[in-house]
């Protein structure tokens, strides 16, 4: 079983899913930064495959993508680095990142190198439902992994019953109509918080954009299964001089 | 004048799934999928309207100036010993053809009920364009500039500014046409729905690469028309234009696509020299991926990190090129050359001193490759003349000093 539904069978409520890009701050962080995140509770690990021009991201999570792009990361970099992880880390782990690394790096390689590093889902934001079933959907199927598909206050219900029947592991829920890292105050997103949830859809929904702290966390782990947050996480470490000890300080904060 | 709809059954005319043969599409993130979709379902039907098609026809008509003169260019004509006629685009309200695409995608905004209107710019023109028709229609304006274009193109950006429009720097990553555009898009998710974004060439996502072609296609619907008095024959033996994006090339090439004795030439801008490291000739050093949405060549890394290019002409500064002509290319139905920094400025004192008019830095790339088409007498050379010089004064009076 994939250790995402595997996660979710055990547990339903206030998961807690980190991002952070990898190869950031430094290049080999990668791992220090998920033993960590293990350690001090996070449910999930998030992983950012950087890019040169993440157009759904903000500024501080497009400037850790540089950073990283400058430390000398790539995806060969990264399977090179999450080579034996699964020797020590066994909460679920998703790729996050934009098609265009994927595609030259053949889009059958990248899927067989997850499943042998043991991946379990990957998010591709600008790889959109219609072409993912033409073209992708046996592969991914082919190789086990979850392919969690975006919805957002704007998208229509029946467009939320199409990528819940689409998606497996869970729907990531946007909570507004924002780039990664905009302030936007939970409060007016309630409406749409309550919708989703009423959809009763078929899927866990973990909440992600403007999650920061404990009080935004335990607003969308009111209405879902829990919540993800990146852009607080990247502004926590970047200067960080003890990764591990600010990793732990900044999940207390939060759980 | 009318807008071209029925190209059904073209080989190189977008198919009903938004792809040029494998290029195209629409990788847009689910944040911009709303307002993707809604101008999809829309273009169509809004550009066939008859009310629409009127208002777009007079407005280029009395506004911007159309049709422009097909100019027989008789000294530059002597000197390559063919019959080389400017399509005078230069002379548009403005000073460049982007003016045709935003003229159409302000009247298709204002039936879409958009209140606020975003773009991109690399010389300027196309966000001068913009600003343009946001004050002829009451609409608020915000153009994303490259923070090393706003300073190459200063008198650009004061225009923009007269015209009550907002200038934004995008500061990120080379800081030109490429970041611009990221900014722009990253605008549009964050204001998704009193927002219509006016992209200034044939490319992003489906429907824009076609819709944009479509509104630049009065180029070449003007030309066949004038060739067809000057010369009893609507047919050239060449149509040139310079590619950064490629929209005045899609627009001088639109109704000749199916014609395949008429020869196409893109001339793309090769900076330093194609193999230099600083260039944009994306055909020839790009390979297939995915920027701004569309899958297209781009020039990128092994890695599928996107590169950054080089050109001395703003508006050619991209590294990637619409999916109209990443399909010209690999089907061969055109021809793409490419032309130096030196050789387009070249060729900008050359137009300048035979004939009186001072180019725009871009167009001067196409007219640098007059000289290797093997040119014979009777052959008839339209060259897509896509803007003027004046925003280029501070290039040209730097060469003269040289
Ligand atoms: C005069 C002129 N020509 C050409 C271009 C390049 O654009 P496109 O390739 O879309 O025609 C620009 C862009 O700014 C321009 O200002």
């Amino acid at each position: 079983m994939n250790r995402i539904d595997q996660l979710f069978a055990s547990k339903q409520t206030g998961i807690l899913n980190i991002y952070c890009t990898a190869g950031f701050p430094a290049l080999e962080d990668t791992l220090p930064v998920m033993t960590a995140l293990q350690a001090h509770g996070a449910d999930m690990i998030e992983l950012g495959m950087p890019f040169s021009d993440p157009l759904a991201d903000g500024p501080v999570i497009q400037d850790s993508s540089t950073r990283a792009l400058q430390n000398g990361m790539s995806l060969k970099k990264l399977f090179t680095q999450l080579k034996d992880f699964r020797k020590n880390i066994h909460v679920p782990v998703i790729l996050m990142g934009y098609l265009n690394p994927v595609m030259q790096f053949g889009i059958e390689q990248f899927l067989q190198q997850c499943a042998a590093t043991g991946v379990d889902g990957l998010i591709l934001p600008d790889l959109p439902m219609q072409e993912y079933e033409q073209e992708y959907r046996p592969l991914f199927e082919k190789y086990g992994l979850h392919l969690i598909f975006l919805v957002t206050p704007e998208t229509s219900e029946a467009r939320i019953r199409q990528i819940d029947a689409l998606s497996k592991g869970f729907v990531y829920a946007v909570s507004s109509s924002s780039t990664t890292g905009k302030d936007k105050d939970m409060k007016g997103q309630q409406a749409y918080f309550e919708r989703l949830k009423s959809l009763q859809l078929k899927n866990p929904v973990l909440i992600g954009f403007g999650i920061k702290d404990k009080p935004t966390f335990d607003a969308a782990c009111a209405y879902s299964n829990g919540a993800i947050i990146g852009t607080a996480f990247i502004k926590a470490v970047e200067n960080a001089k003890d990764l591990d000890g600010t990793i732990k300080q900044f999940i207390q904060s939060v759980k | 004048m009318e807008i071209a709809v029925n190209t059904k059954g073209s080989k190189y005319h977008v198919n009903e799934k938004g792809y040029y043969g494998s290029f195209g599409g629409a990788y847009i993130p689910e944040m911009l999928y709303p307002n993707v979709e809604e101008l999809r379902q829309n273009y169509m039907q809004i550009l066939g309207d008859p009310g629409f098609q009127q208002e777009f026809a007079q407005l280029l008509k009395d506004y911007v100036g159309r049709p422009s003169p097909l100019y027989l260019a008789k000294r530059l004509s002597e000197k390559y010993k063919a019959n080389i006629y400017l399509k005078r685009e230069d002379l548009n309200h403005t000073g460049a053809h982007k003016v045709n695409n935003t003229i159409g995608q302000i009247l298709l905004a204002q039936r879409l009920g958009k209140k606020r209107i975003i773009a991109e710019t690399g010389a300027g023109q196309h966000g001068v364009a913009t600003a343009t028709v946001c004050a002829l229609m009451g609409l608020e304006c915000i153009v994303y500039m490259g923070s090393v274009d706003i300073e190459r193109q200063a008198p650009n950006v004061a225009r923009m500014q007269m015209l009550g429009a907002t200038v934004i720097p995008a500061t990120s990553g080379s800081r030109t046409l490429k970041d611009a555009t990221n900014e722009a898009i990253r605008d549009w998710i964050n204001n998704p729905v009193d927002t219509h974004y006016i992209i200034g060439s044939v490319v992003g996502p489906h429907p824009y690469p076609d819709m944009v072609a479509r509104f630049q296609s009065v180029i070449s619907e003007e030309i066949k028309q004038q060739l067809q008095e000057k010369t009893g024959s609507p047919y050239p033996d060449y149509v040139l234009a310079c590619v950064g994006g490629g929209s005045n090339a899609a627009g001088a090439f639109f109704h000749f696509l199916d014609d395949e004795q008429v020869q196409l030439v893109p001339v793309e801008a090769a900076g330093k020299g194609v193999n230099s490291g600083f260039s944009a000739a994306t055909s020839q050093l790009g390979k297939p991926g995915v920027i701004h949405a569309s899958k297209t060549l781009l020039m990128q890394t092994e890695d599928g990190q996107i590169v950054e290019p080089h050109s001395i002409s703003a508006g050619l500064d991209y590294p990637g090129v619409g999916p109209l002509h990443a399909h010209l290319y690999e089907t061969g139905r055109a021809r793409f050359l490419n032309a130096t920094d030196d050789e387009a400025l070249e060729a900008a004192f050359e137009l300048t001193r035979l004939e009186g008019i001072i180019p725009a830095l871009e167009s001067s790339h196409a007219l640098a490759r007059l000289k290797d088409l093997n040119l014979k007498p009777s052959d008839v050379v339209v060259v897509c003349l896509s803007g003027r010089g004046d925003k280029d004064m501070g290039t040209y009076i730097k060469h003269m000093q040289k």
